[in-house]
């Protein structure tokens, strides 16, 4: 008997059709989870986007690539800190790459740029910027944020200035943008709530080479407030040891003033200053225990927020993954799952409040020397600090977001 | 009163530094007719070349830095000058962008060599305590950055005034095609005034050092400050650098303690009112 050429092909499909089919089912959990990364790898925020990379990289070596075991692909797009490139590359991840999360971006701004399109393409965020707004009065159901906001880590340190180091008058300087008008906002809040006073608010321009003419307006007061980012603190401290400042008055610093990653750079001229932050890479857990002397030891610096941030991401996404088992298709659940996570990290246990903000611990600490290099060793810890402190939550968003005039500065000296 | 004296200081010690910046610069624009956009980043170069020179090594001295650097920057500047520069000199916009273009490779360069951080730069040791005067306090490396404006100042101006090569220069700055008529070998002249310029400029780098430290982003920073003050002061002269660059001083210190809301308005609106009313500067001088 013939076969012919129809049921021959007929046949043989089907054959292979068959061989085929429980791998067209499966398809989904053999393919890897592809994670992409929004970090500034170029340009002047480079420092930061360089170790959110080398932290999230290394999480995933840890863990051989796999998380609840499945693969875990990592895409690193570099936004240069610009927002049209962080626009650009946020597309790219979402359309070309294909990404099932998004971890960063690091700057409000590009946060900013990309937080509608995130939206509209419902693509879990685990965000690191800390634009106030994006968790209070534009939330988004896709975007959790795992730091903490602009005033959140402030609010904590003004009441310790208050109650602990009993100071009266503080004068507060930042840079001038969002974060620092936000931050300096909050510590002022908490600092005058609690009967102190913010004699002067100074905000310079992001973009100062000379900090002379700013040290030289600076009042006499009990210390002074430092709200800045990136290298601009410890280049505004520098000039203001110069100019004799530092034996007149004390030194705090907002979560990005002395990061481990301006520390490194810096001289006896840092010890003793209090900073505030959600991380610190002496925190004595045994989380942060595994974590902190292998980054050194790999990278012979100490970790500091930016690798704390993706670091913790990870942490946050692994503990998401085992709830969904390796389900990252089921958007909804897995976003579900990430608010839902309550992961413990190397910051400590972190939740989410409805609005996608982390609620955790916030370590006030002291630049100490510790193996002859400065470290931030942790001399209090606020448990369970939220982005509204102690303040009612409908009141609170009431109210304007903070801005450079809002709450009004009413004691200011002339 | 305090406040008018160290305000009054610090706008001399910026102005000194601005000087050291954009005395390079007007040649450059002066002689060249070249907007250097480049300059920022040979100024940032020299600064990140101190930071590592220094840290390194515990007993070289900032003034031999500052020299080495500017020698360093110079080649630099000059090989740019003679293999891309020369190449597009009918096309004087090409030079700009092309200048435009060695600024970014310069700032990557340094991003990709020095990293992302801020790197401080010592001051020297013998200048670190603060000077007292009546009461207050004021760093001392500030009041000689403004002694050494005023020698690299008089220096510069013996140089164009009464060397043979001043002379040049000056002729070249006046009218160039007579210049070139009577045998002055302008090309070669070109790449002198360049290397000068740019050799300036890394030593200002290194010597701004102290007060500025190394971060990307300081090119961008800077080379805002030497154009305002050329287009004030005039372009091709000295003494408008020289004039221009305390105006300016004064003007940005005392602007950023009084309006500090203001500080970039303060800043450019002197230039925009120059740019109006006397396009040449205060004491320019380019010609044809």
């Amino acid at each position: 008997m013939s076969i012919s050429r129809r049921q021959f092909v007929g046949v043989a499909g089907a054959g292979i059709a068959s061989m085929a089919a429980p791998n067209l089912v499966f398809a989904g959990s053999s393919d890897p989870i592809r994670v992409g990364l929004l970090a500034a790898k170029t340009g002047p925020l480079a420092s930061g986007g360089i170790d959110m990379d080398l932290a999230l990289t290394m999480f995933l070596k840890e863990r051989d690539n796999t998380l609840a075991g499945r693969k875990v692909e990592l895409i690193v797009a570099d936004t240069a800190g610009v927002p049209a490139t962080a626009r650009t590359k946020a597309q790219e991840l979402v359309e070309k790459d294909n990404v099932h999360c998004i971890i960063g971006p690091l700057a409000a701004l590009e946060a900013l740029a990309i937080a509608d399109y995130l939206t509209e393409k419902e693509m879990p965020t685990l965000g690191v910027a800390a634009a106030e707004d994006m968790t209070q009065r534009h939330p988004s159901p896709w975007f959790v944020r795992l730091t903490s906001t602009s005033a959140q880590c402030a609010y904590p340190l003004a009441e310790y200035s208050v109650k602990e180091l009993k100071y009266k008058k503080i004068v507060t300087i930042a840079d001038d943008f969002a974060y620092g008008h936000e931050m300096c906002a909050g510590f002022q809040r908490v600092f005058e709530d609690n009967g102190g006073k913010i004699i002067q608010k100074i905000f310079t321009p992001l973009a100062t080479p000379d900090y002379g003419s700013y040290v030289a307006q600076v009042k006499s007061a009990d210390a002074i407030f430092l709200g800045t980012a990136g290298s601009n603190g410890f280049r505004f401290l520098r000039q203001f040891i110069e100019y004799g400042l530092k034996d007149k008055m004390a030194v705090i610093g907002g979560m990005t003033a002395l990061d481990e990653s301006v520390l490194r750079n810096m001289g006896d001229e840092a010890l003793g200053i209090l900073t505030t932050s959600w991380y610190s890479a002496e925190l004595d857990n045994p989380l942060n225990k595994a974590f902190a002397p292998v980054f050194r030891k790999q990278f012979k610096y100490d970790p500091g927020y930016y690798a704390g941030s993706t670091y913790v991401s990870g942490e946050v996404l692994e503990v998401a993954l085992k709830t969904t088992k390796g389900n990252v298709e089921d958007k909804k659940a897995l976003m579900a799952a990430i608010r839902g996570s309550n992961a413990d990290t190397i910051r400590g246990v972190i939740k989410f409040d409805e609005f996608g903000n982390a609620v955790g611990n916030v370590y006030i600490r002291k630049v100490t020397k510790s193996d002859g290099r400065l470290v931030n060793s942790v001399i209090k810890t606020y448990p369970d600090v939220s982005q509204f402190w102690t303040y009612d939550q409908a009141a609170f968003l009431k109210n304007p977001v903070y801005s450079r005039d809002y709450p009004p500065a009413k004691n200011l000296e002339p | 009163m305090q406040f008018w004296i160290i305000q009054g200081l610090n706008s001399l010690s910026l102005g000194g530094l601005l000087f050291l910046l954009s005395s390079g610069f007007s040649l450059i624009f002066g002689l060249m007719r070249l907007a250097n956009l480049t300059h920022g980043a040979f100024f940032m170069l020299g600064t990140y070349l101190a930071a590592t020179a220094l840290r390194s090594f515990d007993d070289l001295n900032i003034w031999t830095t500052a020299i080495g650097a500017g020698f360093v920057v110079a080649a630099l500047g000059g090989l740019f000058e003679r293999l891309v520069l020369t190449r597009l000199k009918a096309n004087t916009l090409g030079q700009v962008l092309v200048t435009l273009g060695m600024s970014f490779i310069i700032s990557d360069a340094c991003l990709m060599i020095w990293g992302g951080d801020s790197i401080p730069v010592p001051t020297p040791q013998n200048l670190q305590a603060p000077t007292r005067l009546f009461g207050f306090v004021f760093p001392t490396y500030r009041l000689v950055l403004v002694g050494l404006a005023v020698l690299v100042a008089v220096a510069l101006y013996f140089l164009i005034e009464r060397t043979r090569l001043g002379a040049m220069i000056r002729a070249g700055v006046d009218d160039r095609q007579m210049a070139r008529a009577v045998g002055i070998p302008v090309s070669r002249l070109f790449t002198i005034v360049f290397c000068l310029g740019a050799g300036i400029a890394g030593a200002a780098g290194v010597l701004g050092g102290p007060i500025l430290s190394a971060y990307p982003g300081l090119d961008a920073d800077m080379l805002p400050l030497a154009l305002i003050v050329v287009i004030l002061g005039g372009i091709g002269s000295l003494l408008g650098a020289f004039v221009g660059s305390f105006v300016i001083g004064f003007i940005y210190t005392f602007g950023t303690a009084l309006f500090p809301e203001l500080a970039y308005i303060i800043l450019f609106l002197p230039m925009i009112f120059v740019i109006a009313f006397r396009p040449q500067g205060l004491f320019g001088r380019v010609g044809a």
